[in-house]
């Protein structure tokens, strides 16, 4: 059996693989000690997989905590791991886009599988899952609903900032004159789809397309996109959260 | 250095922030550094001109001044040298490549430049650096739009002149730099109360060219595989030549190539020859700017050349032409020579270009790594063409834009760890 742990900036993924296929896997904050925040996301999904820590032959640890894991036998960047994922769950994947809590990632892949080329957001929040929760607070909005929220609206207020800070200021004077939240959050949500799929492009979109990442649970931001890019993103059967750490495992399995 | 403090003390300087800032140098210094695996021994010299960073070169300084040369500071690789030593000067390229000195220009300047400049105003104004108090006035460029309006800002403080430096290099904007730099040469005769005559402008312009060859010697050694020296410490060789004394200077750097000549011919290198090799193409790296070249080379690849300011645009281009024995021809060698330098504040800029596409391939390089400072307008617009050529030619490349501070050290490393992953 193998083992993938993905420590992001916000949130630690474990996978384990049995027989090549999904055992278990876990989600966890990584907020307190990126280093036991890995521990425990593998003690987790262990259990969830139902085998012990002897049965795990080899440990890939990937995401922005990677070096702090140390039980790692190997650490690979998610760039690797996000595609190497993507394409285990379907073969015609072509590009990822991966959002997660401080990063916007463009991944393409070639047939084999193998990333060849990427692009990220420089070091800036916007359009990250963490600009995401910044609004949340400020509208008093549930993360987990923002999408079904921002689905029912008709007229996305239009949001020309795309830096974090000024955003905010901008979603507050919207709140102040009255505009509806659901258009508000609609409006963030065309931001993020624009912002990261200029990126994309830049990057010369081919399909199939995939969208990991927390922020792909959201699907605001996903319909945002598929109008955005004019395409349909192409459905993946595991969570989509989970496909860093899932890559993370296959790549410990050829290992 | 003995007595140290009393010269900073007597220039004026800032002792409180000098020995923080000393301390802070000193410790990333001692992580970047000193903890590479086989550094050629001629490094020793470098590393003892940076332990001594603050003390020993500004002293020289101060010591030509009261002998009653010139100490000029100058920012760019376009101000010519040779007129500044030929008129009993000094010149030397200031201090310009740290955030420490941000929080004293940010009252006076936009936060949104590039960090460069704010790095260079901040030195000045708040008394931190020892080279600007030891210049008698710095030399600005109209280069690119924040250093040519900066400069106005600059002369609130220090004595500042300009050179026109054109934005094309067609035979008008030739003849109009020709004559900058005869003005250039009034102007330090002037301020030196020398008559620059052809004997001794002869003699300078052999002095800088031979800087220029020693320079070229070290980056084609690092042609070869395995390579002789890691990119950081042939960055910080770079980085030395623009405010160490040019004599000193071409010898050690002169025996430094010795040992890696020996190196070369044993087939010894730094890393192993099958370490990915980048070239790194962009904006300049002022000390103690070593980020980049740090997380590619702790992240398993090396540093083959740097296309940049602080790298093959301060020596590449062909030397000053040595046969003119009059004033004029020799002005006309060192105008026509500055202005082959391939600087993005130029349109066009394909030179440029191509002679990315010729670096990547001399310097048998893997990828190519485009570095930009933030805010950094001409080299993040230029990157454009640069990426179109390099796809047709197929290779590789990452884009970093970035500033002077540690917090993307994480997000880069992603980066760097990921396109290494794409090249292997
Ligand atoms: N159900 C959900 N609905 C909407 N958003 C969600 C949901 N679950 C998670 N997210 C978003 O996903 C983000 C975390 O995603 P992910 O786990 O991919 O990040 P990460 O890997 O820690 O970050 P990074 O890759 O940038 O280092 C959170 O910021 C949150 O906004
Ligand atoms: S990048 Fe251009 S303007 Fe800046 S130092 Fe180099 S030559 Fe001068
Ligand atoms: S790096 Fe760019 S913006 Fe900064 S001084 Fe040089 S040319 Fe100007
Ligand atoms: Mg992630």
């Amino acid at each position: 059996m193998f083992a993938g742990i993905d420590v992001g900036s916000l949130v630690t993924k474990a996978v384990v693989l049995r027989d090549g296929k999904v055992a278990g896997y876990s989600i966890i904050s990584s907020r307190t000690n990126p280093r036991k925040a890995g521990e425990q996301a593998l003690e987790k999904a262990i259990t969830n997989a139902n085998c012990k820590r002897e049965d795990i032959k080899c440990i890939v640890a990937t995401g922005y905590g990677r070096s702090s894991f140390s039980f790692a036998d190997k650490t690979v960047t998610e760039l690797t791991c996000h595609a190497t994922g993507a394409h285990y769950l379907n073969t015609e994947i072509r590009t990822v886009i991966d959002i997660g809590g401080q990063d916007s990632k463009v991944i393409k892949l070639d047939e084999s599988g193998k990333m060849s080329d990427f692009a990220m957001n420089d070091k800036c929040a916007a359009g990250t899952g963490r600009f995401l929760e910044v609004m949340a607070q400020a509208l008093e909005v549930g993360l987990d609903s923002m999408g079904e929220f921002s689905l029912k609206s008709d007229k996305p207020c239009s949001l020309s900032s795309i830096c974090t800070v000024f955003a905010e200021t901008e979603v507050i004077s919207l709140i102040a004159s009255g505009a509806k939240k659901k258009d508000i959050v609609a409006g963030l949500h065309m931001s993020i789809a624009r912002r990261v799929g200029s990126m994309a492009k830049g990057l010369g979109l081919q399909k199939e397309i995939a969208f990991t990442g927390g922020v792909a649970k959201n699907s605001g931001v996903r319909s945002a996109f598929e109008e955005f890019l004019s395409v349909k993103f192409a459905p993946i059967s595991e969570d989509p959260q989970i496909i860093g750490a899932l890559g993370a495992a296959l790549v410990a399995s050829k290992f | 250095m003995e007595g140290e403090r009393e010269m900073w003390k007597a220039q004026g300087i800032d002792l409180k922030r000098n020995d923080e800032f000393l301390e802070a140098a000193g410790k990333i210094y001692g992580d970047v550094y000193m903890k590479q695996p086989n550094r050629p021994k001629g490094m020793g010299f470098f590393d003892f001109v940076m332990s001594e960073v603050h003390s020993i070169r500004p002293k020289e300084m101060i010591d030509h001044r009261e002998k009653g040369g010139k100490v000029v500071g100058t920012f760019c690789v376009y101000v010519p040298d040779e007129i500044i030593f030929a008129a009993n000067g000094i010149g030397v390229g200031l201090c310009c490549g740290s955030d420490f000195s941000f929080i004293d220009a940010e009252d006076i300047l936009p936060t949104n430049l590039c960090p460069l400049i704010k790095s260079g105003m901040g030195f000045k104004k708040g008394m931190l650096s020892p080279y600007f108090e030891a210049c008698d006035f710095i030399v600005g460029e109209t280069t690119c739009d924040g250093k040519k309006k900066v400069w106005e800002i600059f002369d609130n403080y220090i004595p500042t002149y300009i050179m026109e430096v054109p934005q094309k290099k067609d035979p008008k904007q030739r003849e109009l730099w020709l004559k900058e730099v005869e003005l250039f040469k009034e102007k330090m005769e002037k301020e030196s109360g020398v008559t620059i005559t052809p004997e001794v402008l002869g003699e300078k312009i052999k002095l800088i060219n031979a800087r220029r060859k020693a320079l070229e010697r070290l980056y084609e050694l690092r042609k070869s595989s395995p390579l002789p020296i890691s990119g950081k410490d042939a960055l910080l060789v770079s980085q030395i030549a623009f405010y160490d004394d040019p004599v000193r200077f071409t010898s050690k750097t002169n025996e430094l190539c010795d040992e890696l000549e020996e190196r070369v011919k044993n087939g010894e290198g730094v890393v192993e020859p099958t370490a990915p090799r980048i070239l790194v193409s962009g904006c300049p790296m002022v000390i103690p700017n070593w980020k980049l070249h740090h997380i590619v080379e702790t992240s398993g690849a090396i540093v083959a050349c740097e296309e940049t300011c602080t790298g093959t645009r301060y020596f590449d281009t062909p030397i000053v032409d040595e046969t003119p024995t009059d004033i004029d021809g020799q002005l006309k060698a060192i105008a026509d020579r500055y202005l082959n330098i391939k600087c993005s504040c130029f349109t066009p800029n394909d030179d440029r270009i191509d002679q990315i596409i010729k670096f990547a391939r001399d310097y048998r390089a893997d990828g190519v790594i485009y570095y930009t400072l933030q805010f950094c307008l001409t080299y993040n617009v230029e990157y454009e063409k640069v990426k179109r050529a390099l796809n047709k030619e197929g290779i590789p490349l990452l884009r970093i834009e970035t500033d002077y501070s540690e917090e993307d050290t994480g997000q880069l490393k992603t980066r760097i760890e990921g396109f290494l992953e794409r090249i292997s």
